[in-house]
């Protein structure tokens, strides 16, 4: 049975209260598949009626937000963004005199990608220990990240094996990251909606594929926290189909090889 | 680019093979590491080598181990595709000169993600 039109302005609207994510129409496939799961658990004979019961049960809204706002991550995700933090960014820091690096990774799902910018500073610049915040809005996801703990099927996604070797320890069927990368990791609950967490100001911020889900106004919203968040001559890396052109001229990009990064233009960190 | 895929089971050879030639690469294969060497003797022009582990004849540790006491072979790229998830395993295979690992299952995304890092086919960012 497909998805009711009612149903899925429901969830929408749902979503967009608690994430401004936008699931536009032609998106039922998606609400579909990510509520199946919790239907069949609810015991709900098909997502439609599982919907229906949400309207009167407000306590499993944050399940349907979080089923629908986890994303597909790897490690070093892309990889280009992680050359350009340590053959460009660092360095340039580190010449202004950066010793202690405050680092953002905001919607930053089971960890992969914090601790990916962890073992990138590990590898090219041991003698620098980062103090990285990790946010989501989704609890689950925060628990994982915290565990450190990864299947076989998300190690092998992107994670090259001499890093595995590294800075993994197999236990059981998963492996584990090891403390010394883990504790430069912080994970904590943050919805892009509010002002941005603290730690900061931040030398580094990773905003990666989260924008595209947001209207133009949120976009820019949200834009102007992070630049607010930052340190004036830090560097914001967003996803590769992202850019602040167009909606927000307070940023400069700069292109480096086949990845753009931004630092807010002078005097336009508030 | 060319590509060698070494495997005892022809379903997986068809399977690496499948995702290697969707990223550009022409196939060959072999069903063990003496094969394989035969075919590396053969093709002078092979890049990459997709490695099972376990395989009669010999294995794929030993291909490895073979293969980088020729230096004719040292810019040939050695991705292991396993069973094997050990860590002692991955530390002996990498010792012993392959430059990634792979536990299977898997699934095309991984295989080229890797490529792609090992800087054999083109980065392209994910959305």
């Amino acid at each position: 049975m497909t998805l009711t039109d009612d149903a899925f302005d429901f969830v929408a609207t749902l979503v967009r209260q608690r994430s401004a994510i936008q699931l536009e129409r032609g998106k039922e496939y998606l609400v579909e598949s990510r509520l199946a799961p919790l239907a069949r658990t609810a015991g709900a004979t098909d997502v439609d009626s599982y919907v229906r019961a949400l309207r009167n049960d407000v306590t499993k809204h944050d399940l349907v937000v979080e089923a629908l706002t986890t994303n597909e991550t790897s490690w070093f995700r892309d990889a280009n963004p992680f050359a350009v933090l340590h053959t460009t960014v660092v360095p340039e820091l580190v010449g202004r005199g950066r010793r202690d690096f405050r680092i953002w990774s905001a919607a930053c799902s089971s960890g992969q990608e914090p601790y990916s910018i962890a073992m990138t500073f590990s590898e090219h610049f041991p003698a620098l220990r980062p103090q990285i915040i990790a946010t989501d809005l989704s609890e689950l996801m925060l628990d994982r990240g915290r565990a450190g703990e990864y299947t076989q099927l998300e190690i092998n996604r992107g994670l090259p094996a001499p890093m595995l070797v590294k800075y993994f320890e197999r236990t059981g069927a998963t492996f584990q990251i090891t403390p010394s990368i883990r504790n430069q990791v912080h994970f904590r609950h943050h919805n892009l909606l509010e002002p941005a967490p603290l730690g900061g100001p931040f030398d580094i911020v990773f905003l990666r594929n989260v924008l595209i889900y947001f209207d133009v106004e949120t976009k820019r919203d949200v834009l102007r926290r992070v630049r607010m968040s930052m340190a004036p001559d830090g560097y914001l890396f967003l996803g590769a189909a992202e850019t602040t052109i167009g909606v927000d001229e307070t940023w400069e990009r700069i292109q480096v090889g086949n990845t753009s990064i931004y630092r807010p233009r002078e005097g336009k960190t508030r | 680019m060319k590509a060698l895929v070494i495997d005892d089971s022809r379903v997986m050879r068809k399977i690496v093979g499948g995702i290697l030639v969707d990223a550009g690469f022409e196939v060959v294969e072999a069903a063990d590491g003496q094969e394989a060497l035969d075919q590396m003797t053969l093709n002078d022009d092979i890049t990459l080598c997709c490695i099972d582990w376990n395989m009669p004849v010999m294995s794929g540790f030993e291909f490895v181990v073979e293969v980088r006491k020729h230096v004719q072979w040292r810019d040939v790229t050695l991705m292991m595709i396993t069973t094997e998830g050990e860590q002692g395993q991955i530390v002996r295979a990498l010792a012993a000169g392959a430059h990634e690992y792979v536990i299977k299952p898997f699934t095309p995304e991984v295989i080229l993600d890797k490529l792609q890092f090992l800087g054999l086919v083109e980065m392209k960012e994910t959305v």
